[in-house]
């Protein structure tokens, strides 16, 4: 049985979906004020790009932007070893009391999740932190919960939400893959 | 328990020019820590790390301490001055002490040529050659490298000379493979006294006159004399040496192009390099330091951990986190 692919957004509602959370995010935070938007490598990066132009669009603000790379705290490095390629972390103003917003693609297990939040501490003391994913597909291992979400996915085990983004993938959708059974 | 690099860093000849790039674009990333208000990760929290030093050594020790204590592992310096008991009993004492204390990597550096690989083959931690003897200095070599490929943004086809005393050199060697693997050119200058005798079989290009390298080179790695190890008479004087063969104001303006400067230190000052060089313009020496801290955090990193057998039941268990 081949792999089967079941669209849940296409480019366009992707879109939508992205430009709701932009504006979530604004009103989560009263404003522009003290808001730093950081995306989780890689694809967090890439949303979280897109959700600052569309804040610079509607709110006609510059909202700095940074990245994290969560692969130096995980919990699996003794397990699994080391992720072949780090890609760079970058947080570019002082974090202490601003209203810190994550942006990751798919929120799963929550571990990422946990990780970004310890790697933000090592920067400094936000004021808050809120957590804004595209697609909560459910499968929580930690207390872990977002405040800003897309499109929640019931995603059965042994699924997987692939999520495509145009500068990286070529095109913009999310995709829910079930493998198929080798014949 | 093999990582992409396998289970020890013992030098750069046996690994692959993807290895090699692997190690360098690991680096990257790590650059960053050193440069954050809290210098640390948790990645290595929970391992330990020996440093084990039968050489005297400032930077390179340092450094690792410094690569290892920002991943968070817990580190012991043993430094073990040269004693009469011979090598071989002094390693294999040791490394079955400190198997027996739970460690998970050394750092060994030793005079003995090939010491590193001794001490790998019997325990079972990983093993990361902090030099020995005239072999390798593998770290050194890689941060080399990475000071290289900042500057000139590519290693393929950079033109580099490796200038002094390459018979005593681990780094030379170091650099000879790495620069190599990655599609550098190589060559070296230097008195023929101080150039090992199988030179010609090591795939370089050798000049006699430094003014001949300075001509031809992107880049000078210049090789500190490495006096204490000169037990027979290498060359006349330090003075005609640096006459001959140091790396001068003058002889690099006369090239008439910018070569970027390199040198592993501690430095001879007036002897294979002017200071006028050294803290000049195109010196990147701190660059090197800075970069060794970097590189040597991603060997730790990618030495440690994978253990298969941890994963399969971490799978069974919900597989990958997200």
């Amino acid at each position: 049985m081949p792999d089967t692919a079941l669209t849940v957004l296409d480019a366009r509602s992707l879109q939508r979906t992205l430009r709701r959370m932009a504006d979530e995010i604004v009103e989560l935070n009263n404003g522009t004020d003290d808001l730093l938007i950081v995306g989780i490598q890689r694809r967090g990066v890439q949303l979280a790009a897109r959700i600052v132009s569309m804040i610079a669009e509607r709110e006609n603000a510059t909202v700095p932007q940074g990245a994290l790379d969560i692969t130096l705290y995980r919990d699996d490095l003794q397990t699994v070893g080391p992720r072949p390629v780090v890609g760079p972390t970058d947080i570019p103003t002082d974090i202490d009391g601003k209203h810190v917003v994550i942006v990751d693609d798919v929120l799963y297990t929550g571990r990422t999740v946990r990780a970004a939040l310890d790697e933000l501490a090592d920067f400094g003391r936000p004021r808050r932190i809120a957590l804004a994913v595209l697609i909560d597909r459910g499968g929580r291992e930690l207390p872990i919960h977002a405040d800003i979400v897309g499109r929640t996915v019931s995603v059965p085990p042994g699924s997987r939400i692939d999520v495509l983004i145009g500068e990286m993938d070529g095109r913009d959708a999310v995709v829910q893959v079930t493998p198929g059974t080798p014949a | 328990m093999s990582g992409p690099l396998g289970k020890d860093l013992l030098g750069l000849e046996p690994l692959s020019g993807d290895q090699i790039r692997l190690i360098l674009d690991t680096a990257e990333p790590f650059k960053e820590i050193s440069e954050r208000a809290i210098k640390k990760v948790p990645t290595l929290r929970g391992a330990t790390i020996v440093n084990l030093f039968f050489e005297a050594s400032t930077r390179t020790r340092v450094s690792f301490e410094f690569a290892e204590k920002r991943l968070s592992a817990d580190t012991v310096n043993v430094a073990a001055s040269g004693s009469s008991v011979s090598k071989g009993e002094t390693l294999v004492d040791t490394a079955r002490n400190l198997e027996a204390m739970r460690i998970d990597m050394v750092v060994v550096r030793h005079g003995a040529s090939g010491a590193a690989q001794f001490l790998a083959e019997r325990i079972e931690s990983n093993v990361i050659n902090a030099g020995d003897g005239t072999h390798e200095h593998p770290t050194q070599g890689l941060l080399d490298l990475l000071t290289l490929r900042d500057h000139f943004g590519k290693l393929d086809g950079l033109k580099v000379c490796i200038c002094g005393d390459v018979l005593h050199s681990r780094v030379a060697r170091s650099n000879i493979w790495g620069l190599t693997k990655m599609g550098a050119r190589v060559a070296v200058c230097g008195p023929r006294s101080l150039l090992p005798n199988a030179i010609d079989g090591m795939g370089v290009t050798v000049f006699d006159h430094i003014e001949e390298a300075i001509g031809w080179a992107d880049a000078l790695n210049v090789l500190r004399l490495q006096l204490e190890r000169m037990t027979a008479g290498y060359i006349p004087s330090l003075r005609e040496y640096n006459r001959v063969f140091g790396v001068s104001r003058e002889r690099l303006e006369r090239a008439g192009r910018d070569l970027l400067i390199l040198h592993p230190g501690p430095m001879n000052r007036g002897v294979e390099i002017d200071s006028d060089v050294a803290d000049g313009p195109f010196s990147v020496i701190l660059d090197q330091v800075t970069n060794g801290v970097a590189v040597r955090m991603a060997v730790l990193y990618l030495l440690s951990g994978g253990r298969p057998e941890l994963a399969e039941a971490a799978k069974g268990g919900g597989g990958a986190a997200r």
